[in-house]
């Protein structure tokens, strides 16, 4: 008897709607993604019960990390076109007699935080690798004869009116450090703040 | 004018000559790839949480204005110090009043300082958790925003719990800090105030500090 022959059959199976899937989700991540700027230094926040989302504009955020630095950030507001950073570290140079050229004010408004001493910030901004920019943050100096923290502030504050002060500190940031940058933000009348903190639920329960 | 005879041929062949059919199936498989890993990048780097914030509130500084006489049965005081320890003790610390308070230490966790606090602080608990409850279980029907203005209502109010006073010593860390502050909020406490050591409480807490010390390698 002759053989049957099999036609060969390639298996196809139809991947349109696994593929209609994927491009819907791809769309929807690539709609809610928001990137974040990276922070100069990785702080691990502390825990509390507090559910208030932080507000995400006009916002003066200090950063204290665990070996005690504190880095400054300031966004851009919801109105781009009023360049906030970019008046505040021109003023803030002003007062130290430092002048940034165009290109460097340009650049430093897409920057995130930053902790140095304003006279290495022109260095800073044009530093082209990350590590030798991490190299210079070395936290901004806040002492009572050289207190560029809160010129930071006073200036930020005179762009933004509306900026809110939130603290970013590290668990293992001294006390002593962040009682100091509150003492700064109340000499600059600010006196209300928002920690930064992560949601961790407690259950309370009365004894009687 | 122009035209080009196609007809040639002498005309034999008879009916239109067809267009080889090209199927229409295009290989997606590239486009799918690079759709999949874009799709995983995006997963992977969304975060979804957003960070939460305390809001925490200070008085403002005044320098030579007057300062705000309490009660002084309503006092606790929190000291926070190094590695994690804390104290408390009740009414205010002053050489030239005795009697002279005796500090406490106690921990973080929840049968320490929150026990604590919260026995203080019963009164106003009890209201706000009953306050909370009937929201949730649907007895009183007001918005989110009433209920924490309510709260706050019933906060302001208080006159009898307790009032709070923490103090760190420059030992003490971040942490601690918002760990007490986050109990204020766990216990609804609805007075408190960060406030720097003086030296006679300094003095207070060597003390108690040296005597646990004594204890601790007999």
């Amino acid at each position: 008897m002759a053989k049957l022959k099999l036609p060969v059959r390639t298996p196809r199976i139809d991947m349109t709607p696994m593929v209609d899937l994927f491009f819907l989700l791809l769309t929807f991540f690539m709609l809610t993604t928001t990137f974040r700027p990276q922070e100069a230094v990785q702080v691990d926040t502390p825990y509390s019960i507090s559910e208030k989302i932080s507000p995400e504009r006009n916002v003066i955020t200090l950063l204290v990390s665990k070996d005690d630095k504190v880095f400054f950030n300031i966004d851009n507001g919801k109105d781009s076109a009023k360049h906030i950073r970019k008046e505040v570290l021109e003023n803030v140079g002003k007062q130290y007699k430092i002048t940034f050229t165009p290109e460097q004010l340009d650049r430093f408004e897409k920057m995130a935080s930053f902790g140095m001493p304003i006279v290495n910030m022109a260095a800073w901004i044009s530093a082209t690798d990350q590590k030798s920019r991490d190299e210079m943050q070395k936290g901004i100096p806040m002492d009572s004869t050289n207190n560029e923290l809160a010129m930071w502030i006073l200036f930020a504050r005179k762009a933004n009116p509306n900026a809110e002060a939130t603290i970013k500190g590290d668990n293992l940031a001294d006390f002593k450090t962040v009682k100091k940058v509150l003492d700064i933000l109340q000499a600059a009348k600010i006196n209300r703040f928002n920690l930064i903190t992560n949601l961790q639920k407690v259950e309370v329960k009365l004894e009687n | 004018m122009a035209e080009i005879i196609a007809n040639e041929g002498g005309g034999k062949k008879k009916g239109k000559r067809r267009a080889k059919k090209h199927s229409t199936h295009i290989d997606m498989t590239p486009m799918v790839d690079l759709a999949c890993l874009l799709l995983t990048f995006f997963m992977l780097t969304t975060a979804f949480s957003k960070p939460k914030v305390m809001e925490i509130v200070l008085p403002e500084k005044k320098d030579n204005g007057p300062v705000n006489q309490i009660p002084a049965f309503r006092v606790i005081n929190i000291i926070l110090d190094e590695n994690d320890r804390i104290f408390y003790y009740n009414r205010i610390a002053d050489p030239t009043k005795p009697p002279i308070p005796t500090l406490v230490e106690t921990d973080y966790s929840k049968d320490g300082i929150r026990k604590i606090l919260l026995n203080r602080n019963k009164i106003l608990f009890k209201e706000i958790e009953s306050l909370n409850k009937s929201v949730t279980k649907g007895k009183v029907a007001i918005s989110r925003d009433s209920l924490t203005r309510s709260i706050r209502e019933l906060k302001k109010e208080d006159k009898v719990g307790p009032i709070v006073l923490i103090k760190a010593t420059d030992k003490a860390k971040y942490k601690n800090m918002v760990d007490i502050i986050d109990e204020m909020a766990i216990t609804n406490i609805a007075r408190y105030a960060i406030v720097d050591l003086n030296p006679f409480e300094k003095k207070l807490l060597n003390r108690k500090k040296g005597i646990s010390n004594k204890a601790a390698k007999p």
